[in-house]
């Protein structure tokens, strides 16, 4: 009778069922501890993270922190992890640009831009992003003239098979000095900040926005009159130049990096360009209609109604497409960029410590996409409705 | 009657009212579209004068098998066409049995037939006959279709016999004399791409469900897990999941157990796909009402019975398109795997590249491997677009 009711209750049961699960959980997980335990022993191979103190001694293509191939095995993968940083963060902001430029185009009025953004869209999101990289690397970057017939843009930017060269800024004499400056103008802004939220509370009528601008004038006020008390400007252009066999001064691109960040942001562009444009139709109707009703002009009913709508539906989605940037951007082994991943294979090829290689790996991306998704999800609760 | 007199406005319809309305509108469209012009002709011209000159188109002709199967043995290529067949008669099949709901299915197939049929008649290469062959049965089974009684029955066992027919006939059996085996490394190209595509997707749609299910269900362990296993597969690199496929797979198995590397990848993709088709399908586990479960309840099922007979069909129904949208995904991420060393179309493009006389040829070769996909990629959207109409996905 006591064995019949128990195994009618569904709290037993509820409880029964997770014990099971756990079970199995652990017994598979069990099994397949043993198996890599008999096939570790079979190679003769441990499992542990000593490996990360030894000298890599493999030399790296670009690094944006210095490195040498006498450094250790944590060293490089630092390297790579910020290689991907670096690439991810550039081609999230270059990508937004792109994506926003293609959805309003896809929207547009205009029968041959509109048709030229649909192309765009249908082609790029039709096809692997990894044949992209391919096509912008093999295809494009490489196929550029060589270094004395490089290709001038203005600015000037010049475009080689060794790289895209461009100007770039160098600090002066007066550089250190100038930081005195910039830290003066930063804590302004937060001062306008302060005050414009003292003046908001006390204004009887809504704040006009013109007074937004002082955020931008403010700190440039004091950079100029910081310009007026130094001898020379504490930056200066550097214009690459022609010497010997190649580029000298300036900002150099690699052509790894170059096609690589140009196909994830085309590639993602094409994708945001699909949210942004859904987004801004998802926007209803009556909303438009209410907003002229109230005379406001077209571009105000943009502004003011329409696209802050448009842009609750949109995050969310274009959050997960930023993600998908940055663990895209691990297809850069198929041309060739150090990134993370890449050079986590080099070190699991001079080293064969597979499990710990796979797990560095595997941590370092989550926590990118953990913080992206954290970003993205405080900036979501900010925009999104408050209801009442 | 006067209506007959009354004439449409003359300057909204036309060529010039057209262009005036949709290009020269406001002083910022023309600048629009003079730049759109602009662009088109700087892009297009050296383009077409490419193509058309400096082009050398041969090295497509020379590798097209290479590209359709890799290293497939070329004496059993014959079992690939096999299949092609197989297929055309089931389109036909289905078109003569469904009628209307396959029909533009069926005509995409018979017009892709018809082109490749010119196409290699055009080039004078071998395959015109098989394809013509292919558009006889399909025609051929197009006609029983329409006499066949029972129809719908036999036609929709039989597509669900012709995926595991297909691996049977592909990868052959040691106790077939007709159809050796053939090692899965030298499967190639298209072949591969679709093969692991059909894989990774069906073979991760029950597990994706079971996590789906997990991951709402009531018992925090399971939840957990669920929830543990989604996020942590979504929020890395599928690369990364295939690279630990190759390599750490192996270390898990028995000593013995040494899978092909396209067994691995297939196992990759079922593991990587399966939580995002878990995520899909709870989209449509969230959108089902709750008076379905309570009206299930009132009926006397229980919850296996409430979840089988009635939540996960209406469910699936409704996810339908974005499961379909998962599947073209994956179509497109199975060229990953030619970063872990199998001859899928990128592979393929690449070591063809290698050739020493077909060196500098990347943008016909690139160009071509881009047409694959997107032709492909057209067909599954226009098939996703009419089994959505096909299961009155938001109308019933």
């Amino acid at each position: 009778m006591e064995i019949k009711a128990l195994w009618r209750d569904i709290r037993f049961l509820k409880i029964l069922a997770q014990v099971i699960f756990i079970i199995a959980l652990a017994l598979a997980a069990g099994y397949l501890y043993l198996n890599v335990n008999a096939n570790l022993a079979r190679q003769g191979l441990a499992v542990g993270y000593g490996f990360i103190k030894n000298p890599a001694s493999f030399g790296i293509g670009e690094s944006f922190i210095p490195y040498e191939p006498s450094d250790t095995y944590g060293r490089a993968l630092l390297v790579g992890l910020v290689n991907t940083l670096v690439v991810s963060a550039l081609g999230i902001v270059l990508t937004t640009v792109v994506g926003v430029l293609a959805g309003v185009a896809r929207l547009s009025s205009n029968w041959l831009i509109n048709k030229f953004a649909a192309a765009y869209v249908g082609v790029i999101r039709n096809t692997p992003l990894l044949l992209q990289l391919m096509f912008w690397y093999f295809g494009v970057a490489i196929q550029l003239p060589g270094v004395r017939q490089a290709i001038e843009l203005p600015g000037p930017v010049f475009l080689t098979q060794r790289g895209i060269y461009m100007v770039w800024a160098e600090g002066t004499a007066t550089f250190p000095a100038w930081r005195v400056y910039l830290i003066i103008a930063f804590i302004s802004i937060f001062s306008v900040w302060f005050i414009l939220q003292a003046m908001r509370e006390r204004a009887t009528i809504p704040l006009s926005p013109w007074w937004n601008l002082a955020y931008l004038l403010i700190p440039i006020a004091i950079v100029w009159l910081g310009a007026l008390l130094q001898p020379e400007p504490p930056l200066r252009p550097v214009i690459p130049e022609l010497s010997g066999l190649n580029f000298r001064g300036g900002l150099r691109m690699t052509p790894e990096f170059a096609a690589l960040l140009f196909g994830l942001v085309i590639y993602t562009g094409a994708f945001i360009a699909e949210i942004v444009r859904g987004g801004i139709q998802a926007v209803a109707k009556g909303q438009v209609e209410a907003a002229r009703s109230l005379g406001l002009t077209n571009g105000q009913t943009l502004r003011l109604v329409v696209f802050p709508q448009a842009l609750r539906i949109m995050v969310p989605p274009v959050t997960s497409q930023y993600l998908n940037l940055a663990k895209n951007s691990s297809l850069a082994i198929g041309i060739g960029y150090p990134d993370l991943f890449s050079i986590a294979g080099i070190t699991f090829n001079q080293t064969g410590a597979a499990i710990e290689i796979i797990m560095i790996m595997m941590l370092s991306y989550l926590s990118i996409s953990l913080f992206t998704s954290i970003l993205m999800n405080i900036y979501n609760s900010r925009i999104q409705l408050v209801e009442r | 009657m006067t209506t007959a007199e009354v004439k449409p406005p003359v300057l909204t319809i036309g060529p010039l009212a057209w262009l005036r309305k949709n290009l020269f509108s406001t002083w910022y469209n023309i600048a629009l579209t003079l730049l759109a012009i602009w662009l088109l002709s700087a892009l297009l011209e050296p383009a077409i004068q490419w193509g058309t000159t400096e082009a050398r188109w041969g090295v497509i002709k020379a590798n097209l098998t290479l590209f359709m199967v890799g290293q497939y043995p070329r004496s059993q290529i014959g079992r690939v066409w096999l299949t092609v067949y197989l297929l055309a008669g089931l389109i036909g099949l289905s078109w003569g049995v469904w009628k209307n709901a396959a029909r533009g299915f069926a005509l995409i197939a018979v017009s892709a037939g018809a082109a490749f049929t010119m196409i290699a008649l055009f080039f004078r290469w071998d395959a015109w006959t098989q394809w013509l062959l292919a558009e006889a049965i399909l025609l051929i089974f197009y006609f029983i279709g329409l006499y066949l009684p029972r129809g719908t029955l036999i036609t929709a066992v039989a597509w669900f016999l012709y995926f595991p027919f297909v691996f049977l006939v592909i990868g052959g059996s040691k106790y077939i004399a007709t159809l050796p085996p053939v090692p899965s490394n030298l499967w190639g190209g298209l072949l591969l791409t679709l093969l692991l595509t059909i894989v990774g997707n069906f073979g991760a749609l029950p597990l994706g469900i079971l996590l789906a299910l997990g991951r709402r269900s009531k018992l925090p362990v399971i939840r957990y897990f669920s929830i543990g296993y989604i996020e942590i597969i979504r929020g890395v690199p599928l690369i990364t999941i295939l690279y630990t496929a190759a390599i750490l797979l192996p270390y898990f198995l028995p000593i013995d157990v040494r899978p092909s590397q396209v067994i691995r990848a297939m196992i990759g993709f079922v593991i990587f796909e399966a939580a995002y088709q878990a995520e899909n399908v709870r989209g449509g586990l969230q959108a089902i009402d709750r008076g379905q479960y309570e009206a299930a309840h009132a009926l006397g099922l229980n919850g296996t019975q409430t979840t089988i007979l009635i939540i996960l069909p209406q469910a699936l129904r409704m996810v339908v398109p974005a499961l379909f949208n998962s599947f073209i995904s994956l179509f497109k991420d199975t060229s990953l795997v030619a970063l872990i060393g199998l001859f899928e179309i990128v592979r393929i493009a690449r070591s063809i590249l290698a050739q020493t006389e077909w060196l500098g040829t990347h943008r016909e070769v690139f160009l071509f491997a881009f047409i694959i996909y997107w032709v492909f990629n057209l067909a599954f959207t226009y098939g996703n677009r009419r089994v959505e109409e096909a299961l009155g996905v938001g109308k019933r």
